[in-house]
Order: structure tokens, then sequence, then C-alpha cells
């Protein structure tokens, strides 16, 4: 079959337009994140995202997301909060709740077995299942109104965005209301992570947003340059991981992380190039 | 009437105080250096002027039209800016957020006073430049631009010469001395005691938790304290 007969199945369409739009969000987010030092609140959230569906799945939620996003979104609030006040440090505190859920969520799902096949439940929440490709109509639209909002706010937001990032304390000092910024990132990245799900599995989704940051950050040098750079970066690699994915059967989620790797490889190399050539 | 007033204040975190019974004020035109040793509570009163920590008791007065947002700041580097990819026009300009208010995007106004602020600085040349890659010297004038955008007429500078080689030393303080020839405000944490009785109009010392001299810096150095904290550290250099 060729690409353009695979594009003619509705599936193959829905999963290349929920699969680049969750890749320009987390792209827009990672850089942010990656220059706060919060490349692993990701991963943490992803974990506390997997307890949440343990937790739904036993208590036979119909519609998982009415639990999983609040409870994330939640936790996302409580990392950022805490990182400014320093009892726990911010890296210990993502580590312990990202472990804690990941442990009490599979025992959840252990104890309270409802399905055959638990091993494969698991794996498909940790990796990513092949649900990004048995997507509905609905699902798609969902994803498209949650980017369209992430999108809008990041535009919307931007210089702010900028200056808290830059330099926090600056930014406090002349008024700007940096715990109200805080959490709306917090909850930004909390709904990115919930939606990404899908897409790559909660083991793999600090992928989708260290990885386009810090390819950009290898060339650019201008904040701006490198959130665009970042968003093309993202959206490219997702698509060449996902049609590759499809073509070839391989895992979606751990295919798109092995583009993104070969990205960074290639784009770390064109950096020092360009430093030697300077 | 006085620009910024503190009266009877305590600092400190979470309730443990660091200094108390702390009174001064600075005047439109002064030039305030704040010394005393690691410790002493230097940077906590910076943090509480600028509002970043609330007073333990007593109160911090803005006055002569100045509003808490227009306060210039010049902090202490960051880790994170050290690899920070921002360019040196994109730093100086977010000087401007207080500004902003609701409203997403900077207007010409804006863009123009970032401009004229890094002419005061003479940097106009590096706005494209990556600010990571620039000299220390360079990082602290961009950071001083931005501080400009932010202020008409009260710049807060923490250890602003800290890291600098001594030309670039003496660059930055003929800098800050120029700003407040043309009307600026100054108040300064400092190390550098020759400095600071060099340059400034005021001192305030702080030390043992407690307030030890405020005044001018000729009565400064008249007194007991100033004498030996004088002698103590032009021993050492």
């Amino acid at each position: 079959m060729t690409l353009i007969e695979y594009f003619s199945y509705p599936f193959v369409r829905y999963a290349l337009v929920v699969g680049i739009l969750i890749a320009l969000c987390s792209s827009l987010l990672g850089v942010t994140l990656v220059l706060k030092r919060l490349s692993f609140i990701g991963d943490g959230l992803s974990h506390v995202a997997f307890g949440a569906i343990a937790l739904a799945t036993v208590m036979k939620v119909s519609n998982d997301m009415i639990l999983v996003a609040p409870i994330t979104i939640l936790f996302a609030i409580l990392l950022m909060g805490v990182g400014e006040k320093r009892k726990i440090k911010g890296d210990a505190m993502i580590a312990m709740l990202s472990v804690g859920s990941l442990g009490l969520g599979y025992l959840l799902m252990n104890i309270f077995n409802t399905s055959s096949n638990l091993g494969g439940d698991v794996c498909a929440t940790l990796f990513g299942s092949t649900s990004i490709l048995t997507l509905t109509i609905t699902d798609v639209w969902v994803c498209i109104i949650m980017s369209i909002i992430v999108i809008l706010m990041f535009i919307f937001f931007y210089n702010k965005l900028f200056s808290i990032t830059f330099d926090e304390n600056f930014a406090k000092a002349t008024g700007v209301q940096t715990s109200a910024y805080n959490m709306l990132i917090a909850t930004v990245v909390a709904m990115i992570i919930v939606l990404a799900m899908n897409l790559v599995g909660s083991l793999l989704i600090s992928a989708l947003i260290i990885f386009p940051a810090l390819s950009a950050m290898r060339i650019f040098k201008s904040f701006q340059q490198v959130i665009i750079c970042s968003a093309l970066f993202s959206v490219v690699c997702t698509t060449i991981g996902i049609l590759i994915s499809i073509i070839g059967g391989t895992p979606v989620g751990s295919t798109i992380v092995a583009v993104d790797i070969t990205g960074f490889i290639l784009f770390s190399f064109i950096g020092k190039l360009l430093k030697v050539a300077r | 009437m006085a620009l910024l007033s503190c009266e009877n204040i305590a600092l400190g975190y979470d309730g443990d105080t660091i200094v108390s019974d702390l009174t001064f004020e600075v005047k439109s035109g002064n030039y305030l250096c704040i010394v005393g040793e690691n410790g002493s509570g230097k940077s906590t009163l910076l943090k509480t002027m600028l509002h970043l920590i609330p007073p333990i008791s007593g109160r911090i007065h803005f006055g002569d039209g100045v509003q808490q947002n227009e306060v210039g700041y010049l902090p202490q580097q960051t880790i994170v800016q050290k690899d920070f990819p921002a360019s040196v026009w994109e730093v100086v300009l977010s000087g401007c957020v207080n500004r902003l208010g609701l409203r997403p995007f900077y207007r010409k106004e804006e863009k123009k006073l970032a401009l004229k602020s890094m002419e005061r600085m003479d940097i106009p040349d590096l706005a494209k430049h990556s600010y990571r890659d620039l000299s220390g010297g360079q990082q602290q004038r961009v950071l001083l631009a931005r501080a400009l955008c932010a202020t008409r007429k009260l710049l807060i500078l923490d250890e602003p010469v800290a890291g600098l080689d001594p030309k670039a030393t003496l660059d930055m303080y003929s800098l800050i001395e120029k700003l407040n020839n043309e009307g600026l405000t100054i108040i300064m944490i400092s190390h550098d005691i020759t400095a600071a009785t060099q340059y400034a109009s005021h001192i305030l010392h702080i030390g043992n938790s407690q307030p030890l001299f405020f005044g001018e810096t000729k009565d400064y150095l008249e007194s007991d304290i100033g004498k030996l904290y004088v002698h103590m550290q032009g021993g050492v250099s």
C-alpha cells in the first residue's frame, strides 16, 4: 500500500491531526519548562495520570477523563506551588509523587483486577496504546479545541511568560502576578499531559516536552527563534514518527521518541558545526 | 517627602526574625549603600523592599509618586540565565512588562523606551546578540537597561559588581554614578566598603541582627563602626 492509500482511512488522518496538535502544544510549553529546570514535571505528572487512570478503572468510571484531568491538574498546581516554598525541594517532590503514583496505580489495578489482560492494559497505559489509531471524531474535536485554547493562551501571555521564565524575581518585583501565571502554566501542562497520554503513553511524555526544546536550543539564540524552531521540530518529528509506525507497524509512542532522538543528535551536530564556522 | 521609608520594620523568613527595629528613609536623588557582613540580612531587606517577601512587622512606604511596581531592580544573576537563549533586545524589552497590564503585546512607546535604555547603557549594537554569549560586564549592562525600562525614579541593585573583573567593576560604578547624577535614586547592596563610601551619599550598615548605622556617608566615616569597618576591609584589600 502506498502512503496516499493510507490517508484514505479516517483513523490515519485522525491520528495525524491529534498527533501534530499535541506535539505542537507540548513543545511550546516545553521551552519554558526546560528553562525553568522543570523538565521532569512532565514525567512526574504523567505518572500521576497513570495512577488516576488506574483509580478510574477500579471505580469503573465510564469516561476516565472526568477523574484523570482534575487529579492531574491538582497535582500540577501542588508541584508548582511547593516548588516556591521549598520545604521539600522541587525535584525530590516530583520524584516522590511520580514513583508513588506509579506504584499505587499498579497496586490498585492488581488488587481490583477487572480485566483478563492486566499486563496488556498496564503496558498500553505506560507506552501508549493503539488508541491513537482508534480515535473517534469526538476525540479529535476535543483535542482540536483544547489545542486552540493552549495556543491562544500561549500567544496572549507570551511576553509575561518570557519575563517569568527569564527572571521570576524581577517579574514579581515589577508587579507581575507570578504565582497566578505559574498556576496557569501548571494547569496547561497537566491538560497537555492528559491529552498526550493517548499518543505516547505515560512513560514517554517527557520526550515530547524536552526533545524539541533542547534541540532548538542547540542552534538558535533568541527565545522567539527557539520557540518557533521547537514547535516545527516537534511537529515534523511526530509526523514522521506516526507515518513510520503506520507503515512499519512499530509502536507509535516509541517510534516518535526514536525520531525525536535522531533529530536531537542532528541538531546538536549542526550546532557544533555552526560554532566552529563562526 | 521620602521616596521610600521604613519604620521599625522587622524582617525574616517564615517568622524567624533576621533584623529588627530598622528605621530609615531614602529621599529623591539619594544614593544609599547597604553594607554588612554575609548573613546580616542585606538581601532579606532588599527582598522585603521589593515586596518579594512580607515584613514580619512594620511597614514600608513608597512615596513621591513611586508605585511599588515602578521599581527598577537589578538582581543577582541566577543559574537559569547562564544558558538561557534570549537576545539582548528580548531581555531589555522584558523590563517593560509592568506596563503591559492585561495587554498581550508591547506597543511602540515601550519599544522606544527599551531602545533608549540601551542607548543610555551604551549597548544598542548588542541588540541582536545572545545574552548568554556576553561578558559579565555586558550582561550587567543589559540587566541595568532592563531595570531602566521598569522605572523612572528608583533603582534597587543587588551586588551589581559581583563576579566582575576590576575594569568592568569601575565601569559599572561610573554608570551607576551617571544615572544618579541624572536624577535617579539608587539603593545598592554592596560588599565593597571602599566603593560604597566613595560613591554613596548615605550608608546603612546592618549586622548582628540590628541596624548599626544609618546616615550620611561623611558621618559614617567619622563614626566608630564606620572607622572600624573601613579599616578592616581596607586592610584586607
